[in-house]
């Protein structure tokens, strides 16, 4: 397998062409994150369980490469799969999360992403090796990541 | 174009003298397509810097030791080769860090004239002279569609701290700029017409001989970004009747770090200076400061030495393959290039339908795959392209999109690296997973 075919796996490639959890509506509290380098965008929302405090649901919505689309399409899945398990995240869960992530993602090719923590967002994994694209895979996370510090700094 | 294109036998020399180009990137030869973010360096022009710093390293313009005159001959040696270069006088060639700064100088050096400051020097740069070129309410800067950050945020400040008004001249849908339009925008209010030689987006020739005597009639200062142009064909801005020209020497196969502002001479001693310090003044006192002509009056603090006498290196190295066969050559591989890629279904080059004259660089879109993702199949075969805005934002949004893929090529690129390139390019949306021959 080619380092090309590492980095654009088959579901990352699914989920670029038919992305999970796109929509935002007009109460949603959103984050906003660009890369200026590429264009890329990602506008993300955390919807809270008023119950709780835990994550029901993450939308949202963009638009730039394959693996800035696929990674908040992988995000917003692990999001639902989580919450169908009856095991929704918590806002210290999804922080952690983020943080592996992004330890994986920079790692360069070092720490591969656990499958049973990450499920097919594993597939980034491969991303790390390419410096530039780091970015790109980060974008959706480093909005989840600052709704979460809004959260945190709100009190609730 | 008149002289013969380079052969394949002299290109394969050429490309002996580039270090970089004996190197492998992911298991293959590295071809190197992105010469118009920035060029590779011949062996001249690495071991000129060094052998500078080895041996001849010393502060400029002062000190009375041997390697401090062996330093400043070699600075103001540098200074007269990009003179010969251009075909102007020593004196109006300054040395900046880059083109971006050059411009940054000229809009900055405007907006101070504006203001009326008074900047005494000898002989030349009086409140009177600088006068000439303030700017106010009603005052018009035009720019046009395609240009650079570079050549763009500079006017968009110098408007908002002058109460001027920037314009632009349009592009129109095949790329290349509305003349209609131009000669309605460029009236008697316009005071500045800044634009660029060649595209570095379309890789296009910008019609000067229509546009500057535009500006001309009216007595507007033209400022020429020369960035694209200077690597690839004969530069003579004298000629092209402008009255300020910039380029970058690292897109000229020299060092980063250092630019080139031209100017004609009675402009650059009537315009205030930008950055104020040592070795631009005659005259200090407690309150107040009196300025060297141009250049030094543009050249405070301890200068770029080693990227000076590095660029020189540099333009010898052009000079001796001759810029108009350059040119020729780039000429056949633009042909080349644009057949090539306009034979992929599903690939849009940027201005293609433009029937300018243009150097051997293409932009392009590829249906259905951002230009990140595609940039990445290239790179996996060992070539360099640019993807994203190429600082060109408002240019992407005319055509409609946010970024695309470059192709650029230098002197030492073979018709072969093109095929390589377009060959890897026609891979790249059937690598995605989508039709390769259905074409858009």
């Amino acid at each position: 397998v080619s380092g090309l075919e590492q980095l654009y796996q088959q579901i990352i490639m699914d989920h670029s062409k038919h992305p999970h959890g796109v929509g935002l509506t007009a109460g949603d509290e959103t984050s906003h994150q660009r890369n200026p380098v590429c264009g890329d965008e990602v506008t993300l929302a955390l919807r809270w369980d008023a119950a709780d405090g835990t994550i029901a649901d993450v939308a949202w919505e963009g638009s730039g490469c394959s693996i800035s689309q696929a990674s908040a399409s992988l995000l917003a899945t692990l999001a639902e799969e989580s919450a169908e398990e009856g095991q929704p995240w918590t806002p210290e869960e999804l922080t952690a999360l983020v943080g592996e992530f992004r330890e994986a993602l920079r790692s360069r090719g070092a720490i591969t992403l656990d499958e049973e923590r990450f499920g097919d967002a594993a597939a980034l994994s491969g991303v790390s090796k390419y410096v530039a694209r780091v970015k790109c895979a980060m974008l959706a996370w480093v909005a989840a990541e600052d709704l979460l510090a809004r959260r945190s700094a709100s009190g609730a | 174009v008149s002289a013969a294109p380079l052969t394949r036998a002299e290109i394969d020399r050429l490309r002996a003298q580039f270090p970089i180009l004996s190197r492998e990137v992911n298991g293959h030869p590295l071809v190197y397509l992105d010469s118009a973010a920035t060029a590779q360096k011949p062996s001249v022009v690495i071991e000129a810097e060094s052998a500078f710093s080895a041996t001849s390293n010393a502060a400029v313009h002062r000190g009375a030791h041997t390697l401090a005159g062996e330093a400043t001959e070699l600075y103001e040696d540098a200074r007269g080769t990009v003179a010969r270069f251009l075909a102007v006088d020593d004196a109006e060639v300054v040395f900046t860090s880059h083109a971006t700064e050059a411009l940054n100088l000229v809009a900055y050096a405007l907006g101070t004239a504006s203001l009326g400051r008074s900047h005494p020097g000898r002989g030349a740069g009086s409140s009177a002279d600088a006068a000439r070129f303030a700017l106010a309410e009603g005052d018009e800067i035009v720019v046009t569609e395609l240009e650079h950050h570079a050549n763009l945020i500079p006017w968009q400040e110098l408007a908002a701290r002058t109460g001027a008004t920037l314009r632009h001249i349009p592009v129109l849908d095949h790329g290349g700029l509305d003349l209609d339009a131009a000669a309605q925008i460029i009236s008697e209010r316009t005071r500045v017409l800044a634009l660029s030689h060649v595209s570095n987006v379309t890789g296009a020739l910008t019609p000067l001989d229509v546009l500057v005597p535009l500006a001309r009639a009216v007595g507007a200062l033209i400022v020429l970004d020369a960035c694209q142009s200077a690597p690839h064909l004969p530069l003579k801005p004298r000629e092209l009747d402008v009255d300020i020209a910039v380029f970058s020497a690292h897109k000229l196969y020299g060092p980063t770090g250092i630019g080139v502002l031209w100017g004609r001479a009675e402009i650059l001693n009537a315009l205030p200076p930008f950055l104020y310090g040592g070795s631009m003044i005659t005259t200090v006192t407690m309150e107040r400061a009196e300025y060297l002509p141009a250049p030094q009056r543009f050249e405070p603090g301890t200068p770029r030495l080693a990227q000076a006498v590095g660029l020189a290196a540099a333009i010898r190295f052009v000079e001796a393959v001759g810029m108009d066969r350059i040119a020729a050559t780039e000429h056949v591989l633009a042909a080349r290039l644009l057949a090539g890629l306009a034979r992929i279904p599903g690939v849009r080059v940027l201005g293609a339908e433009n029937p300018a004259a243009r150097i051997a660089l293409a932009s392009i879109v590829v249906d259905d795959v951002h230009a990140h993702d595609a940039g990445q199949v290239l790179d996996d075969r060992g070539i360099a392209a640019r993807v994203g805005h190429h600082c060109a934002q408002p240019l992407h949004r005319r055509f409609g999109i946010t970024a695309s893929l470059r192709l650029s090529a230098g002197i030492h690129t073979t018709e072969d690296e093109l095929e390589l390139a377009i060959d890897a390019v026609a891979g790249i949306r059937p690598f995605f997973g989508f039709d390769g021959g259905a074409g858009a």
